[in-house]
């Protein structure tokens, strides 16, 4: 049976195609093409300027003994178990306790949301830099709390701590989208659960949890596609250093592109992070319908 | 009330905590290196504002005033082709059926959780090919084509709320297709294209990777460029107030946009969490 499209009278059935050919064409040359093209060079030896020389395997073959790509790998991979976690639960519990109906939480809220915006801005990005310096505010504040001053950018175990402090500080926007999800989880389902004698702890783990973990899942996946292509902080604060303890992989690829010339080898990485990532939201996505069948 | 102090103590001090660093930069910038070193205070001990006349004339050969220029050269075409094409690209996926919808609605959600750096890289050979790089195209082009995922997927939503009855009244009144768009759907969702607007604004401000692979000489640098290029050529411990005092004129479009729009984000403010 021919497929009948419901369209409002006097437009046909090509109107919304019409439409949406601005977002076809641009998916077509700004997804695809990208994708397509970083494999087919990613087979190659290129750097640029000459023609490219096919090569098969070999960039995947050379990135599996690659130190420098393996340890940039660990580090990205490093980064973003801890940071999102960290940024899940503190959005979550500062959304909580906004969301507890008090005077004043407009303010509360706009403060919290500032530096979401402003922190990707290459202007924070270097005060962040500053305030971690040796002899830094931070180390100030560590020394007055009666501490020695820690070495930020000389110690590999503290300068990832550097990035991490600055995107959690970001977590604004991460709040702002659980807040709103718990607006619209219905106050009955509370009064309910109260008349039964929960308390709200369990209340949280009965009702607030089970309600709020598509948002949850979301804002993972999210945090965990930025945090696996981070590259602004660690270019601008820590280059990288020191011992290659903050060199994600989105400095790799730079690097070899526009440093050392390797387009073909950063086009092959490139297309690795990309599976790296799809593969990461597949996993999230199953996990997360298995967590949906057990409930 | 009593039972709140804890709470409203609490939620003090992560304000305090995630305030105290903006106010230390705009401090920081009247400080001598002795005092930002020595100091955890964020008040300077005197204010000196020939610091940003200094800041403003920059070092690397031209002003901030021409850093502006140039980014908003970028921002303004390109929040425009934005809204445009998010608007069109929305209003067919909220209001038509056409064949492979699903499909398409499908690549829209993959083309928002794609890795940009992981596109990048092509994306220059292609622009090179052309002959373009060093330019504004490669940084607004693609604008023009709906590359926000996130715009149009909002847009979607909030041309769902809109009941149906609104467009098929126009339709009787005469109205096609794109004219019911404009004076009927359009002001309806005009706070989301408001906060849209912004966020094309503070992300284009904040926009560093693009700018830094495909412009190249430093007259056609973006603010975010400039900055760079400023740490890079004081390096430390030299006039460090000067570098904290571009980055807070670096900082003032976009907290100025920020606090114009800020009462008409409730709906829009979660998108900015989306990306």
């Amino acid at each position: 049976m021919k497929k009948i499209y419901h369209n409002p009278v006097g437009t046909g059935r090509f109107t919304g195609l019409f439409l949406i050919s601005p977002f076809i064409i641009g998916f077509a040359v700004f997804v695809v093409y990208p994708l397509i093209c970083s494999f087919v060079v990613g087979l190659t030896d290129y750097d640029n300027i000459h023609t490219p020389e096919f090569t098969g395997l070999e960039n995947y073959r050379k990135m599996l003994t690659d130190g420098n790509f393996l340890k940039s790998l660990a580090t990205t991979l490093k980064y973003t178990c801890i940071f999102v976690p960290l940024k899940i639960i503190i959005s979550l519990s500062v959304a909580l306790l906004l969301s507890l109906e008090i005077k004043g939480i407009g303010i509360f809220r706009t403060v919290f949301y500032i530096p979401s915006i402003l922190g990707a801005n290459l202007a924070v990005v270097i005060m962040w830099q500053y305030l971690f310096t040796y002899d830094g505010f931070f180390n100030q504040l560590i020394v007055k709390i009666g501490l020695p001053p820690i070495s930020w950018y000389g110690d590999p175990e503290c300068s990832l701590w550097i990035i991490i402090f600055l995107r959690l500080w970001e977590f604004g926007s991460t709040m702002v989208i659980f807040l709103t999800a718990l607006h619209d989880i219905p106050r009955e389902y509370y009064d309910a659960s109260r008349t039964d004698g929960c308390g709200k702890v369990k209340s949280f783990f009965l009702i607030t949890l089970p309600l709020m973990k598509n948002v949850i899942f979301m804002n993972v996946v999210l945090q965990t596609i930025s945090a696996l292509q981070e590259f602004n902080a660690p270019y601008m604060i820590t280059g990288g250093k020191p011992l290659k303890s903050t060199y994600t992989v989105g400095m790799l690829i730079y690097d070899e592109m526009f440093v050392y010339h390797n387009a073909g080898y950063a086009n092959a990485v490139s297309w690795v992070l990309f599976v790296v990532i799809s593969a990461v939201i597949a996993l999230v996505f199953m996990l997360a319908r298995r967590k949906g069948r057990d409930v | 009330m009593i039972k709140k102090l804890p709470v409203y103590f609490f939620l003090t001090l992560t304000a305090v905590v995630m305030i105290y660093p903006l106010l230390w930069l705009v401090g920081g910038s009247f400080k001598s290196n002795r005092e930002i070193y020595s100091s955890m205070w964020f008040m300077p001990e005197k204010f000196d504002f020939s610091v940003y006349a200094n800041a403003w004339r920059t070092n690397t050969g031209y002003s901030m005033g021409h850093y502006f220029v140039n980014t908003f050269m970028i921002i303004i075409p390109k929040t425009f082709f934005a809204v445009i094409s998010s608007v069109l690209v929305a209003y067919g996926f909220a209001r038509f059926d056409f064949p492979l919808k699903k499909f398409f609605f499908s690549a829209l959600i993959a083309g928002m959780l794609m890795p940009s750096i992981a596109t990048v890289m092509p994306m220059y050979s292609l622009w090179a090919e052309i002959g373009v790089l060093d330019s504004y195209i490669p940084l607004v082009v693609p604008s023009l084509f709906a590359c926000e995922g996130i715009f149009v997927f909002m847009l979607i939503q909030f041309f769902r709320g809109i009941p149906r009855e609104l467009d098929e009244a126009s339709r009787i009144d005469g109205c096609g297709a794109l004219k019911t768009l404009f004076f009927v759907l359009i002001p309806c969702i005009k706070p989301v294209i408001v906060s849209i607007a912004v966020f094309s604004f503070l992300w284009t401000m904040n926009d560093f990777l693009n700018p830094l692979i495909f412009i190249n000489s430093t007259e056609k640098y973006t603010l975010s460029l400039a900055l760079r290029t400023s740490v890079d050529s004081t390096g430390q411990g030299y006039e460090e107030c000067k570098v904290l005092a571009m980055s807070v004129i670096g900082l003032v479009p976009s907290v100025a946009v920020f606090a114009v729009a800020q009462k008409k984000f409730i709906g829009g403010i979660v998108i900015g969490g989306l990306r």
